[in-house]
């Protein structure tokens, strides 16, 4: 038994140095997941600034809409089926790098989420705060930035990190462009050995260790956010 | 009034209306304030005592009339608003201090970023007032390490912070433990006793008796009567002034 899987060990990531697959893979994963976070995170925020702003003053009534049509598109279909139309439609008559195609898919489609999750942190704050700071003189950009945005921000930060875990799991489909990640990465090998077991638990647990080291960064942060809550 | 021939009102208001779902919860009110005036306005819950308030500084969106601050007029959609409010402290209810921020802080932002002052101006004028409340040594805290009490104090100083012309008070004691009212009070009195212009909305009638100069009782969406605390709580006219009064007194 051992010795099988001993023999089994050294077929998928041995030979050849197949677990070369793995590494680059997960180097890929890691690099669309970073890249895709960061462009969410800023369409994110300027979305929630749009509606936030529409909500608040009434203006900026063009853009709102434009901002709500691209929820209800990136929110109502799945993620798999934008990634393979931006490939495959929008740039099917180019030739371009696929990490980039998936960092702009996976970034396009968490910012829809990322944009909600910003509105319900604004929302979650006080109208009282907004009052304060608007009965002092600031204009509304001034109350959004100092008063509303610092104690939103702080708000989001963990559902926002909850967010970015969900993005690293969500880029194993990126396979159906044919961009070797960590997932594609494992079944290369397992097309190559035949044996399915070795390279994808090896996939799984590579993920679920990722997964755990930025859960516990989520809970490293919530206790710094909330040092200054206590009475 | 003989008193308008000798002086111009600070704010006036003229002919306001305030419609929530075309019930007039204002409507048609006129009133002015003069330099120095510190007047309460009292009247059973749900009279739009709060409502009118809000309205001077624009916070609610008056739906007609005008109010006319230092010769503008405010509701006029060309003016700047936010110059305007500078002028115009205002304390809530609910206190409203910034969570995420120090005290300092707190009195300090809207000074530099609004009037430009330097850092150390702002800051020494903030403690100078802070010191002056009582609450010298506080500075550094967060608003959550403080009492009710001491919250709606610092939210008093960081509206003079702005050496406003008239101060608005929307029920400052109302969200308070009891035995923190008089605190905020008297910081209150002595603000009066330096002459700002104060207009409180209130449910506490010593206070109105003790430091107001003029009363004015709302109700149904109009002031229905106004005089000098003396005369309003011995003598009151109107028949809704008696029925509320001898309710509160």
């Amino acid at each position: 038994m051992f010795e099988n899987l001993q023999s089994q060990f050294i077929l998928n990531f041995v030979d050849d140095d197949r677990w070369r697959y793995l590494v680059n893979g997960l180097l890929v994963t890691l690099k669309i997941t970073f890249f895709a976070a960061l462009l969410g995170l800023l369409i994110g925020f300027i979305i929630a600034m749009i509606r936030g702003a529409y909500q608040g003053t009434g203006k900026y009534r063009l853009a709102n809409s434009i901002c709500s049509l691209y929820l209800t598109i990136i929110r109502g279909t799945p993620v798999v089926v934008q990634l393979m139309i931006i490939y495959f439609v929008i740039f099917g008559s180019v030739r371009i790098d696929k990490s980039l195609v998936a960092i702009l898919a996976f970034g396009i489609n968490s910012g829809a989420y990322q944009a909600e999750i910003f509105r319900s942190g604004i929302q979650a704050i006080p109208r009282g705060q907004y009052e304060a700071g608007r009965s002092l003189g600031f204009s509304y950009k001034q109350t959004m930035l100092t008063v509303i945005m610092p104690q939103a921000i702080k708000n989001v930060v963990p559902t926002l990190l909850n967010e970015f875990i969900a993005l690293l799991k969500e880029t194993s489909v990126a396979g159906y462009i044919a961009l070797e990640d960590l997932t594609k990465g494992g079944d290369i090998i397992r097309s190559r050995t035949y044996s399915a077991f070795m390279p994808l638990i090896a996939v799984a647990l590579i993920y679920l260790l990722l997964v755990l080291l930025m859960e516990q960064g989520v809970k490293l942060i919530e206790r710094r956010l909330h040092k200054y809550d206590k009475r | 009034m003989t008193r308008d021939n000798m002086e111009k009102p600070l704010l006036e208001v003229q002919g306001l209306i305030k419609k929530f779902d075309r019930r007039n919860i204002l409507d048609g009110i006129d009133a002015k304030f003069y330099k120095g005036d510190v007047v309460c306005v009292i009247g059973p819950s749900g009279s739009g005592k709060s409502t009118f308030l809000r309205c001077l500084n624009r916070l609610e969106e008056p739906t007609g009339g005008h109010i006319i601050f230092e010769g503008t007029d405010i509701c006029d959609i060309n003016t700047d608003i936010d110059k305007h409010r500078q002028k115009m402290g205002m304390v809530f209810q609910q206190f409203n201090l910034f969570p995420h921020m120090t005290v300092m802080d707190n009195l300090t932002c809207a000074p530099i970023k609004l009037q430009g002052k330097s850092k150390e101006a702002a800051q020494d004028k903030a403690h100078e007032l802070l010191e002056k409340v009582g609450l010298g040594n506080r500075g550094k805290d967060f608003p959550a390490r403080l009492s009710g009490g001491q919250q709606q104090r610092i939210a008093i100083v960081r509206a003079l912070c702005m050496e406003p012309d008239v101060m608005l008070f929307d029920e400052p004691t109302s969200a308070l433990d009891p035995e923190m009212v008089g605190e905020v009070l008297n910081v209150m009195k002595d603000l009066a006793e330096q002459k700002m212009t104060m207009i409180v909305v209130t449910h506490e009638m010593g206070f109105a008796k003790e430091v107001a100069n003029r009363v004015m009782f709302l109700d149904g969406g109009k002031f229905i009567e106004e005089n000098t605390p003396e005369e309003f709580f011995a003598h009151p006219q109107n028949e809704r002034t008696k029925l509320f009064l001898s309710k509160v007194l």
